[in-house]
């Protein structure tokens, strides 16, 4: 391709920088669009002209294009900017007056401050994340405010009625893979070997396992599809993007039990023929990474990894993938178009990811905690697994509790528990106070009143009621919260992450938060329907449910 | 070949044939905006979905392969809702003022965007950086046309990108520099595919701003380009004897309604004239 350039030309540690990141095997050049463009930012704190050219002519790609990607993630900038900035999470469990508290007091130090989207530290608000273009700065920002301590410096409590998946949390060294195997790690991939693929696919459709990112489509059937699907290769992409407001499971999982994740990975990968694997994780999970990339590199130098995986003669590797501050990237085909070097834009379903996904090859996808449920079923068998739960909502589910809850936490429960056992378990509502709404699911999700105690915590119960267990959100709200503050913050939210690909979103979501700043109501249920009904994707076809149920739930205003 | 219905009529089209095609079959009119012929589908605007029976959300027509056993609705009160609601977002945050077909649409599905009379606008001001072209994005509706224009489904040139997210999502050439600094090459293909207006000819946008651009008076005359063996066919639009905008036509076959800078905008000499003696 003929390319032109501007004038604008990289210094020389940019040129470097580049041409470290852009030094490795891809399928494709353009894939390396992001890597680099993170590498840039990170050691630079913006991606200057210069760079974006440099980055474009390494990589064969059109500037106008590379424009287009650094432009479409809020953790990249094509301004100047300064070295250092404070995202602060200002989104609904951190909302309120301690954050602004904490914004101002930071402004008053002239730190540089960004207000962010849930960053997933919802039990321990307000969550802070500390960029800077080297650690001494990280970790000077980090002693001057305590609340800014990046890491597990507290950790979340953990409850569980059935402890499975959230077994090695706290418990086992998540840095030693010894560690790991002496807990039984690695244990179900020998089995799994053992079973063959079909074997494995097999077992999981007999567990009935769902899919835990909010879609809850049947996995086994997925790794199926994929398994005997033509075309080659096949691609394993465990979707690490977790940023439902609300939700940090994913975020536990990766930073707790790493070695977890990559076992489960190699059984997913070996049932679904796919020779290459890639975990796309969250930009705003820097430990979550290190974690995994650890495990990674412990994984391959014992041979569980590589070009010969426990000498079975199977060829697996992991890359690891971050993104950059964009919500749509974990709609499954926009983190295609993202792992690709792309704007992470959703694309048209048909065809679906199991016959064209990544690279326009089959490919299977699942949510971190979809996957960790993989080496219990492999060992002990689907039929036991869907002996847990019940019939048509099998095995145990992680549920995230934040809020007015007295222990907010990472909770485990099987399938069926009631609400109110759960909210129990994490030990009531905060302060004996009274129970005003939940949020269930997520911003994606919606809002249910005390009434729905009593329902149990299922697929179909949550549908029978109208709700959503989705990506397992469990935001406690008591009598003293104002509710209008909530729901414009996720009105906001929305029109924050829209892609802007397609009308009913790009407009749809800027048209329901003014309706809503003004309080039309009858607007706001015809704006919903439109974006439910015409959306490309399921950002935009969810982006009216929770204000939605705040009318027919909470009764918060007469529909 | 797909057997499927289309309001209850049965419409047979071809394997490959989208639900647009089988409706157009069916002499069923579907508006669209981000579609055209010569174009990959972005299916983004939305204004021609439908219904399909066994599907949650609306599809879009155009996009929508048409299989054997489909029935689809065009004008249930699902796909009137989104078509004129869809239409409302565009024209209240958009400047339609030269986009007449989506102004028939609007009327046709009775949009009302004065009820979002106070809401967010793209509003902004025109863009002159060179001769040839105006861009005028406070009326582009985001379609991407142009964008694949210059890109692989025509000029391979990749001179412009969507930048920004959401509503600030946007057309834009590398941090935004100038045309002339920019790779664009002045095919003009971005303009000729271009629905709303949002990119013109300077030509047209001088006549228009000085209150004389006249569609009425125009002619529109075809001719073959005489720059090189391609044999493009060139439409010249003639007011008051002087051109003020070439085309072609898109459903030639040489040029699928693309030019480049000659056949577009070498048109000076054919309209030469002596010098009248002063």
């Amino acid at each position: 391709m003929d390319l032109h350039f501007t004038s604008a030309r990289a210094s020389e540690e940019e040129r470097a920088a580049i041409e470290a990141a852009a030094a490795q095997d891809a399928v494709t050049r353009r894939s390396l669009v992001l890597p680099v463009l993170r590498a840039v930012q990170q050691r630079f704190g913006t991606i200057s002209p210069g760079a974006l050219n440099y980055t474009a002519a390494a990589l064969g790609v059109a500037p106008a294009d590379v424009y287009g990607v650094a432009t479409f993630y809020k953790l990249l900038r094509v301004e100047p900017s300064g070295r250092r900035v404070v995202h602060v999470c200002d989104d609904i469990a951190c909302l309120g007056s301690r954050v602004e508290a904490l914004i101002a007091r930071l402004e008053s130090e002239n730190v540089a401050v960004e207000r962010s989207p849930c960053l997933g530290l919802c039990d321990r608000p307000p969550g802070a994340l500390v960029e800077a273009t080297d650690d001494s700065d990280a970790s000077a920002v980090a002693s001057a405010t305590p609340e800014l301590q990046p890491g597990l410096a507290t950790p979340t409590h953990i409850g569980a009625t059935q402890v499975r998946l959230l077994r090695r949390i706290g418990r086992v060294d998540p840095e030693s893979l010894d560690a790991y195997r002496a807990d039984g790690g690695y244990e179900a991939l020998r089995k799994a070997f053992e079973l063959g693929p079909q074997k494995v696919a097999q077992e999981v459709v007999a567990s009935n396992l769902l899919g835990r990112g909010g879609a809850a489509f049947p996995a086994g059937r997925k790794m199926q599809a994929v398994a005997a699907a033509a075309a080659r290769p096949h691609y394993l992409i465990c979707n690490a993007d977790e940023s439902e407001p609300g939700t940090f499971k994913d975020r536990v999982l990766m930073e707790a039990d790493p070695f977890a994740i990559v076992e489960a990975m190699t059984i997913a990968a070996y049932a679904g023929g796919c020779e290459r694997a890639y975990i796309y994780i969250r930009g705003e999970y820097p430990l979550a990474a290190r974690r995994i990339a650890g495990a990674v590199a412990q994984a391959r130098v014992a041979g569980l990894l590589g070009n010969d995986v426990m000498g079975r003669g199977i060829r697996l590797d992991i890359e690891i993938r971050r993104g950059a501050g964009a919500y749509i990237c974990g709609e499954e085909t926009a983190l295609f178009n993202s792992l690709e070097g792309k704007r992470g834009e959703p694309r048209s379903k048909p065809p679906f990811p199991v016959e064209a996904g990544l690279f326009g090859k089959p490919t299977l996808i699942n949510n971190v905690e979809t996957l960790a449920n993989l080496p219990d079923i492999v060992l002990g068998g689907g039929a036991a697994y869907a002996g847990i739960g019940t019939p048509a909502s099998t095995g145990t589910r992680l549920f995230c509790l934040s809020g007015a809850i007295e222990r907010p936490g990472l909770y485990e429960v099987a399938h069926g528990t009631t609400l109110g056992a759960l909210i129990e378990l994490a030990g009531g509502v905060r302060d004996g106070g009274r129970l005003q709404a939940i949020l269930l699911g997520g911003a994606a999700g919606g809002f249910v009143g005390p009434d729905a105690l009593e329902m149990r915590l299922t697929f179909e119960d949550a549908r029978a009621a109208g709700a959503t267990l989705g990506s397992g959100v469990v935001m406690l709200f008591d009598e003293t919260a104002e509710m209008m503050p909530v729901l414009r913050r996720i009105a906001r939210f929305f029109r924050d992450e829209s892609c802007g690909q397609c009308v009913p979103c790009r407009v749809g979501t800027v048209r329901q938060e003014e309706a809503l700043e003004r309080g039309d109501f009858a607007l706001l249920g015809e704006i919903g329907q439109v974006m439910r009904d015409a959306s490309i994707c399921g950002l935009g076809q969810t982006a009216a449910n929770a204000i939605a149920s705040a009318t027919t739930n909470l009764k918060l205003w007469q529909s | 070949m797909a057997e499927l219905t289309i309001d209850g009529a049965a419409v047979s089209v071809a394997d490959g044939a989208t639900i647009l095609d089988a409706c157009t079959a069916s002499g069923v009119q579907t508006p669209t905006l981000c579609y055209l012929e010569s174009l990959t589908p972005v299916n983004a605007c939305r204004v021609c979905v439908v219904e399909l029976e066994g599907s949650r959300a609306l599809v879009p027509a155009c996009a929508r392969r048409a299989e054997n056993g489909m029935k689809v609705a065009t004008d249930s009160p699902r796909v009137r809702h989104s078509r004129k609601m869809v239409l409302e977002f565009l024209a209240s945050s958009v400047d339609l003022s030269t986009a007449p077909e989506a102004l028939r649409y609007c009327e046709r599905y009775g949009a009302r965007p004065e009820r979002y009379a106070a809401g967010a606008t793209v509003s902004q001001p025109v863009k002159i950086d060179n001769a040839l072209y105006v861009r005028d994005y406070a009326k582009c509706i985001l379609c991407y046309k142009c964008v694949e224009a210059c890109g692989t489904d025509a000029q391979n040139t990749f001179a412009i990108a969507a930048a920004g997210r959401g509503f600030d999502a946007r057309i834009s050439t590398e941090f935004d520099v100038p045309l002339p600094d920019s790779a664009c090459v002045y095919c003009g293909n971005c303009i000729g595919v271009c629905p709303t207006g949002a990119l013109m000819f300077s030509s047209e946008f001088e006549l228009r701003r000085r209150g004389v651009w006249n569609e009425d008076q125009q002619t529109e005359t075809d001719t073959i380009c005489s720059y090189c063996g391609v044999g493009c066919t060139l439409t010249l639009h003639v007011q008051e004897n002087e051109i003020v905008k070439v085309t072609s036509p898109v459903e030639n076959g040489v040029t699928r309604g693309h030019l480049c800078v000659k056949g577009r905008f070498g048109y000076q000499y054919v309209q030469n004239r002596p010098l009248e003696d002063p």
